[in-house]
Parts: structure tokens; sequence; C-alpha cells
């Protein structure tokens, strides 16, 4: 263990430590705490100079259900756009990105590690080289403005990151059960689906995790691909609600709070998922 | 027995066709959405053109006036500034990972509050830091009126507004790059660590010496991640100051959307875009090197 295991420190270097701990978290927290409790404050308590001190009263189901209300705020109709945006792209990236990783790692045909390469350096571009172009296109196609552009943009993007972590993970499992089931006259086909899909549900559990936090928190093609609130995903909703509330900062945090939390939710639950899957991808946007 | 010559012939066939169809629609969509329109935005580059109207071609007359174009000079400088200051989230990352590397009750939740800031979307992290810097109401203004002092704009300050961007980038980077060094940590070796601890290294040598070295493959992506992240650097500055004030703290990537979208200047801004796509290049092609030397 580095650095030297606090256990083996006298008894008041660990009760400091300990309280230090606490201390760099919640500076840490800061902006996040200042955040929640924005939230929960009345609007009296902005227009009367009280921003971050404890909130006079208890506003929290005024505040939320304010920003929830489909008559008052599009926000409801945001997290709704997001979660129909968010969810297939990740689910269509997740299978054929699996199917992807597993003809790169299997087969060993010319130009694999070529189109390995082409994923993995096409997941870093900037999204400025794509802009016009794929806009473009969109227009063209019917799909700008319209929450499928978004789906299809997503899994086409995504994929490049996807397969590059799925082909990494396969390779490394035993190609002995592929080949035995070859023997016994199994297709490809039904190799990938029966023996393939059971083995990769750890690695498809850590992608699908990233995947979704990276496309829930889209915020530059929101921007560029869409216009109207039909489609508009929470990241752009909320800095486009921003101007609209101007200084109704306690409406604005808990719009923030909610664009927020399900990424936050689904790290937390799928915690070990995540990281193991970001420190063996280890490539993000 | 011609029938089972001809379930051979079809078990061959498919088996010999595997890549192309596992692999088709992966390539298709990530040629069309994600290669090809790399070569048209080169193609536009060369072009003027307004977005709807015909393109003409004007060879490398885009190229010409970015040299001329004193906007172009601050997004360099800028892209810099964010590429060099954000060197200090793998440091960071580094000394809080440590900091953390403990094991006491519930440590394990207490990681994962550190780990907060990288999830949440940057659209929130840009509206908390703006808050943070308001001259009237933010908590940085209240800190300089308790020393006596006058606050500053720092959004609004021409001299001030990236650093205070870069700043609100570095938190969620810094989070980051403490996930890498925290599963970094967790394997790096106890015997020579104690080894070394015999030897009577401690603290800093012992960092440099053995530490380090162990964490080399976590300090190879840490360090990749932030310079593209940094050379990506859009939503901050879309949120906090849009690239204001007087367009001061424009970035590449902001000042090819801008040129793009509101000036109707495609063919400009895709020679920006082109500028940045060259820069990173540069950078992907020596992570790609590193990872395809693994492979052989």
């Amino acid at each position: 263990m580095f650095p030297t295991p606090i256990q083996r420190r006298s008894m008041p270097t660990r009760f400091m430590y300990r309280l230090g701990v606490i201390l760099v978290l919640v500076l840490w927290l800061l902006p996040l705490l200042a955040v929640i409790l924005t939230s929960i404050r009345p609007g009296s308590d902005i227009s009367s100079g009280n921003y971050w001190g404890i909130p006079s009263r208890f506003a929290l189901i005024e505040n939320y259900s304010e920003v929830f209300n489909p008559a008052r705020s599009p926000m409801l109709r945001y997290f709704i756009n997001s979660t129909l945006i968010t969810l297939p792209a990740t689910a269509i990236s997740l299978f054929i990105s699996a199917m992807a990783g597993f003809a790169l790692a299997i087969y060993k045909f010319k130009g694999r590690i070529f189109l390995y390469a082409v994923f993995i350096a096409g997941n870093f571009v900037p999204y400025q080289i794509l802009m016009i172009p794929v806009r473009t296109m969109f227009v063209n196609l019917g799909l700008f403005d319209t929450i499928l552009g978004l789906i299809v943009f997503h899994t086409a993007f995504q994929t490049g990151f996807a397969t590059f972590f799925m082909r990494n993970f396969i390779v490394e499992l035993p190609y002995s059960l592929i080949e035995s089931a070859r023997v016994e006259g199994a297709t490809e086909v039904k190799i990938f689906f029966t023996i393939m899909i059971p083995l990769l549900r750890p690695a498809l559990a850590s992608l699908g995790v990233l995947l979704f936090t990276f496309i829930w928190n889209d915020f530059f093609w929101a921007l560029t691909l869409v216009q109207s609130d039909a489609a508009r995903p929470i990241t752009f909703g909320l800095s486009a609600l921003k101007g609209q509330w101007l200084i109704s900062y306690n409406l604005i945090s808990a719009g923030a709070v909610i664009a927020a939390l399900p990424s936050v939710l689904v790290f937390f639950i799928l915690q070990k998922q995540f990281i193991q899957g970001l420190s063996f991808g280890g490539v993000k946007e | 027995m011609a029938s089972k010559k001809n379930e051979y012939k079809m078990l061959e066939l498919q088996f010999k066709l595997a890549p192309v169809y596992f692999l088709a629609p992966a390539l298709i969509l990530f040629s069309i959405f994600v290669i090809w329109p790399i070569f048209q935005s080169i193609w536009i580059s060369f072009h003027q053109w307004n977005g709807f109207g015909p393109m003409k071609w004007i060879g490398i007359k885009n190229y010409q006036t970015l040299l001329h174009d004193p906007r172009f000079f601050i997004s360099i400088k800028n892209n810099f500034l964010w590429l060099t200051l954000m060197m200090l989230a793998p440091v960071f990352g580094l000394v809080l990972a440590l900091f953390l590397n403990q094991q006491i009750k519930g440590m394990k939740i207490i990681k994962s509050f550190f780990f907060f800031p990288f999830v949440i979307n940057l659209v929130v992290v840009g509206l908390v830091f703006s808050w943070f810097y308001n001259p009237d109401l933010g908590i940085l203004a209240s800190i300089f009126r308790l020393f006596g002092l006058k606050p500053i704009p720092i959004l609004a300050n021409e001299n001030l507004a990236t650093y205070g961007i870069i700043v609100a980038g570095l938190w969620p980077q810094t989070a980051y790059c403490m996930i890498l060094y925290i599963t970094g940590l967790t394997g790096v070796s106890t015997t020579i660590v104690e080894a070394g601890r015999i030897d009577g290294a401690s603290g800093f040598q012992m960092l440099w010496h053995v530490i380090l070295p162990q964490l080399r493959p976590a300090t190879i992506i840490a360090l990749t991640v932030t310079i593209i992240g940094a050379l990506r650097s859009f939503d901050l500055i879309a949120i906090m100051t849009a690239g204001g004030p007087w367009g001061k703290s424009f970035v590449l990537a902001y000042q090819m959307y801008d040129e793009a979208l509101f000036n109707f200047k495609m063919g400009y801004g895709a020679s920006l875009a082109v500028v940045l796509f060259l820069t990173m290049i540069v950078f992907i092609y020596f992570f790609l090197k590193n990872i395809i030397s693994t492979e052989k």
C-alpha cells in the first residue's frame, strides 16, 4: 500500500485524516451542494438576497412541481426526449458494436488492425469536423430536428468507442469455446448469439453505463442538430431555460438537478461496472 | 450425399463471410456519419458557401484569411491555454487518488462521491460555475467582500474569462483522472512497495521511483483523455460566456461553430475545423501507435 496505511499511524493522525477527508469532500462537492440547496429554496429567498444561506422555507415540492408542470415549462418534454434518445441509441450501439468487436477479435482477416484503428481514431475526432456535413445530410434526409436523427447520429458515433471496447474484451476470452462449437457444426451467427452474448454480459453492462452517460450528457449535437422543443434533449433544454427563467435560480437549480440525476443514479447503481468500464476502455470523449 | 456436400459448402461460406456481416452495420453507420463527413469538411474548406446556395471553389483562400483573422489567433492562444492548464487535472487527480488510497470505514462511498463531477453534464457544471463567479450574488464575490475587496466579474473580464472557464473544466477532468489513478493504485505491487520501505525509500522518493513507474498505463490514458478533452472544449464556453466578452474566450471549436451557424460562413468554418482536426490527428496518431504496438 502507498501511501503508508493510516492504520499504522498514531491515533491523532488517524483522526485528523478522517476529518481531512470529510473537509475535502465538502469543498469538492460545494458546487453541487449549492445547486441542491438552491433547488429547495423558495423564490422569495432569491429576491431578498439569501443566495447561499439556509433556506427560509423548504420549497422542494413547490420548485420541482413547477419545473415539471407541462403548462409552465417544457422540462418534462425535454426529459422524455432525452430518455427517448438515450435508451435506443445505447441499446443499438451495444448490439452492433458487440458484433463488430466480435468480428475484429475472432477472425484473422486482412486489414482488421486497420479497421480497429479507424474505429478508435474516429472516436477522437473533433465534432466540428463532422458538423457541417452531418447537419446538411440530416436536412436532406429529413432527420434534422428529430429524435430519430439524434438516435441515428449517437448510435453511429458511439460505435467507434464501443467497438474498440468490445473488441478488447472479446480478444481476452477463451477461443477454445468457439472452436469446439464450430466442430459441432454451429454456425457463426449461432456461436455469436448462444456463446458470445452470455459471456459478454459484464462488458455490456460496463459499456452500457458509459454510453448512457455520454449520450445523456451530450450538448453539442443537441445544439446543432435540433431546433424545436419537440426534439430538444434536457441538456440543451436547460441552457435554453436559463435565458427564460433569468434570475429564478431556484427553478434553474431544480432543472439542473433533474438533468444531472439520471447519469448520477445510473453511475451510483452500477458503480462497479462503470469504473471497470472506464479503466478498461480508458477513453472518454 | 449431395445435400451433405451442399451443407458443408454453406457452412464454409457463412464462416468465410462472417467478418463481413458482423462488421457491416457498425462499419456502414460509422462510415456514413463519421468517416465520410471528415472528407466532406476538408472539401468544403476549399469553398465559399453559405450553407444552402451553390458552393464556389476558392482554393486555399479560407486558409489565407485565417492568417489575417485576429479571432483565429485568440482561439489558438486560448486552445494553448486550455491544453497547458488542463494538464493540472492529471496532477490533481493523482494527488487526490493518493490522498484517498486508504482503507477506512466508508471509504468506498466517499470515493464514489468524489467521482460525481465526472458524471454530471457540462451544462450543469457551467451553470454552477457561472453563479460562483457572478459579481453580484456569487460565492466568490462574497469571499472578495469578506476581505474588503471589490468583486471582479471574472467571466465578463477579457483577460480572465478563459481562466474562469478552464477552472470549471478542471473540476470534472480531475475527477476523471482520479478514477484512473485510483484503479491504477489498486494494481500497484505491495511487495515492491514493502521492499522499497525496507530499503528506506519513503515519501516522494517512493512515489517517484516506485509508484509512478507502475502507474504508467494510467498516466498515459489520463494524459490522452485530458489532451483530447482540452482541445475539444466547447460546452463550457457555450454555456458560460458564448465566446465573450468580445470573442476573447473563443477556442477553435467554438469559433468554428460561430462562423458556420451564425455568420453562415460554412467554408471558413470548415477550414477552422480542419485546423483543429490536424492538430488533434498528431495526438491521435501517438495514442494509436501506443495501442497498436501492444497488438503485435
